[in-house]
């Protein structure tokens, strides 16, 4: 008897991407599908698509989800979690989305401690809208709205969503990967399984943040941009754990008393 | 019937308790009854008041125009609206600590020095109930009765001494009218 | 009870369970009520948000759930919460949001207004799109209507807002609570994980303009419905009337206390008081028309449902407009006045 080694995840519709040849959205959404097929969660899964390159998201993932407002999705999946607590609920977001107008949804959601999965793509530039700059644009890398390059005096600094995340006391799980390499598509597949897994588990807020290629807008070729990952953007934003205070949630969920 | 009510004075001296009391006991008597606080931005200091409408049939406008009734518990109060009463009403002055009267004489001015009458029993905080004691002694819009009840009911059972010390503040304030 | 918490009692007897919040003033008690009583309510959860917008979104992800949901504000507030009511419109999500009207524009200050009837019954966000605009004027409309504004929500999928002031959300009235109806909401408009089925998705944005448009008519259908048969609207003594003041709310409640006065100096003065500011009582309004000729607008603005009142009536009757904005609270004698003059020049 053959052996499936690959098939098409069934968390995944059979849609073709709308995504731009070389792009990271493809590459997380696989992951993000392969796992919720492993783990056997697409029936209670809810998913909530940013305003972004992902807003349509829903054409490709096969579990319900609910579009948010731009930047909202942390606040609306606080809400669709807190309703429904047995589901695994995740919001998928970028930059923008994030890091810039919903970082007060992002920030309090995960201050809170709310039980969800943030998927975030950094790519360090707004794709959707045409490559402007982004709160994670690296200082002199340009892009339409920052011509000459970002300068500090101007436009302050690249903004480090897992550092700051996890220096808040409510998140349990915040790793940043990349899916600039093959090593780097696997790992990220762990950490977001991980991630998925602290929930179904009731552990606490988890982040994954995904260095991820824009081509396009970085006006480079796909090899290119993941070498301008590994040498540039990773010096800005290592990857690595930042927080895994995984085994320390579960102890204290034992340890409660029932 | 309709009686409207502003009561007015410094913030702590227990004014909207006065409106919300006797908003309760109105209601409890089945009268139609709108209570109105005056809120501002800061929570303490200040001055505090409310308007109580009470009526047989259903109130038009919980604001009073013309209230028939104002009662004061401290001399801002009384510079403020004892042009808004209506002719031929009731003026309720805590003279203990107001010494100003009325610049009318077409209402009628009722002066209890409920500060002072609160000290002698060992709690100025009651003042305001000794002065609902004799606001409902004059006005008659609830039974005495009714009126107890209603604000034990506000405050809780479980503070014994507190519904103790209010009984005997109101005694005092509703005799000191019918002495 | 105080009309905010009357709001906040109504919500939970008509089963409301998801409440998310942020303080201002004038309508804090609400927020404070449903802390309070939300989490003891079964399966109720309660959340202060970070901000007027992540609670309106809140309410969103709660309602796509199949919770009854309820959040509130004033005015600013309100201004901040319109992104996630446009986009409640456009996913067709029911949710109640309470406007505890304050003087505006800008952060104005915290006294009763109605400045927001243009924002609450023209949409208010972006799009097209209308949103049912209730306006009791007693605490216990507050608390019959609050209840019947979940059934609405539900019935027509639709954000429904209570317009109330700082004056009503303080005041305190008795109120005795009506039963509840039981909740029809079918299973097929929420979002609870696909379990083995096919999976949903809720969204608003339609890229493709023929889709988009025929959303948008779709949308229109059943605004039309409402227009149709939703309406609510009270007439105060307007039997013998020769002159009738339109007025909402807290405004309405003064222009009773007014009434009252002029009516006892022989003046025949009635009110009709739109209950629902959208839809607009536009018929009845027209239809009072053919035996009132005298019609006096009164609003705590600079004149915003007069322009409905105009639509209705003008061809059909005089229109007059008194108005306080800002946060003043004329008092009945100051309408008196106004419509006494208004009554005598025109010599009725």
């Amino acid at each position: 008897m053959a052996k499936t080694v690959f098939k098409h995840p069934e968390s995944l519709k059979e849609a073709i991407y709308h995504y731009c040849p070389g792009c990271g959205h493809s590459i997380v959404h696989r992951l993000v599908a392969e796992v919720i097929d492993e783990m056997g969660i697409r029936g209670i899964t809810i998913g909530v698509p940013p305003a972004g390159c992902a807003v349509l998201a829903y054409n490709y993932f096969d579990v319900d989800m609910i579009e948010a407002p731009h930047g909202r999705g942390p606040a609306m999946a606080s809400a669709i979690k807190r309703c429904l607590p047995d589901r695994v609920v995740f919001s998928y977001q970028g930059d923008g989305d994030l890091a810039a107008i919903g970082i007060a949804e992002s920030f309090h959601a995960a201050n809170r401690g709310e039980n969800i999965t943030v998927i975030f793509i950094n790519n360090a530039v707004y794709g959707m809208t045409g490559g402007q700059m982004a709160p994670t644009t690296m200082l002199n890398q340009r892009t339409t709205t920052s011509p000459t390059g970002r300068k500090k005096e101007l436009d302050g600094y690249p903004v480090k969503v897992s550092e700051i995340f996890s220096q808040l006391r409510g998140t349990t799980y915040v790793e940043r990967c990349s899916v600039s390499s093959p090593a780097g598509v696997n790992k990220t597949k762990k950490a977001i399984k991980k991630a998925f897994q602290c929930q179904v588990d009731g552990l606490g807020f988890s982040l994954v943040e995904v260095l991820s290629l824009c081509p396009t807008n970085w006006k480079m070729t796909t090899i290119d941009s993941c070498k301008w990952i590994d040498e540039v953007m990773s010096k800005e934003f290592p990857p690595g754990v930042f927080k895994d205070e995984i085994a320390e949630a579960k102890k204290s969920a034992e340890d409660a008393p029932c | 019937m309709l009686v409207k009510t502003i009561f007015s004075g410094f913030g702590g001296q227990g004014v909207l308790m006065m409106g919300i009391s006797l908003a309760n006991s109105a209601m409890n008597k089945g009268y139609h009854v709108t209570y109105l606080p005056a809120y501002g931005a800061e929570m303490r200091g200040g001055t505090a008041n409310c308007t109580v409408a009470v009526s047989d049939e259903e109130i038009a406008s919980p604001i009073a125009s013309e209230p028939g009734c104002l009662v004061v518990m401290n001399s801002p109060s009384l510079l403020t609206f004892q042009n808004k009463v209506s002719e031929g009403g009731t003026i309720f002055i805590n003279s203990s600590i107001i010494d100003m009267r009325p610049n009318r004489n077409d209402v009628k001015t009722i002066c209890v020095p409920c500060t002072d009458m609160a000290q002698e029993l060992g709690n100025t905080r009651v003042a305001n109930i000794i002065m609902m004691g004799a606001f409902i002694r004059e006005l008659n819009v609830v039974s005495p009765e009714i009126y107890l009840k209603s604000l034990e009911s506000i405050m809780g059972s479980r503070k014994k001494a507190l519904a103790e010390i209010n009984r005997k503040a109101f005694a005092a304030g509703f005799d000191y009218i019918k002495d | 009870m105080s009309g905010n918490n009357v709001i906040g009692e109504a919500a939970i007897r008509a089963g409301c369970r998801f409440y998310a919040g942020y303080p201002i003033t004038p309508q804090n008690e609400l927020t404070e009520y449903m802390a309070e009583h939300m989490r003891t309510a079964e399966g109720g959860v309660f959340l202060q948000s970070e901000s007027e917008i992540a609670a309106i979104n809140m309410i969103a992800g709660a309602s796509a759930t199949g919770v009854r949901v309820m959040t509130s504000s004033s005015s600013p507030g309100i201004s901040l919460k319109q992104e996630g009511i446009s986009s409640m419109a456009a996913c067709e999500l029911p949710g109640i949001i309470v406007n505890i009207m304050r003087g505006g524009p800008g952060l104005g200050n915290i006294r009763p207004s109605q400045g927001d009837y243009f924002q609450a019954t023209r949409g208010g966000g972006h799009g097209d799109y209308r949103t049912i605009v209730i306006a009791p004027d007693t605490c216990q409309e507050l608390a019959d209507l609050t209840m019947d504004a979940f059934d609405l929500a539900d019935k027509y999928r639709t954000p429904v807002m209570i317009l109330a002031d700082g004056m009503m959300g303080q005041m305190m009235e008795p109120v005795i609570f009506k039963k509840p109806k039981p909740r029809q909401y079918p299973e097929k408009f929420m979002l609870r994980g696909a379990g083995t089925g096919k999976s949903k998705f809720i969204r608003g944005l339609l890229l493709d303009p023929i889709d988009s448009e025929a959303h948008n008519w779709k949308l229109a259908r059943k605004y039309q419905v409402i227009s149709e048969n939703e309406t609510l609207f009270e007439e105060h003594r307007v039997d013998d009337a020769e002159l009738v003041i339109v007025a909402y709310g807290t405004a309405a409640r003064i222009a009773k206390g007014a009434i009252k006065r002029l009516r006892s100096q022989g003046m025949n003065i009635g009110l009709f008081r739109p209950i629902t500011l959208w839809p607009f009582p536009e018929a009845k309004l027209r239809t009072l028309s053919a035996k009132v000729k005298n019609f006096l607008v009164f609003e705590m603005s600079t004149g915003q449902m007069l322009e409905d009142v105009r639509l209705a009536l003008q061809g059909y009757a005089n229109i007059d407009f008194h108005g306080r904005p800002g946060g003043s609270v004329p008092t009945p004698s100051e309408l008196a006045n106004v419509v006494a003059r208004i009554y005598n020049k025109k010599d009725l």
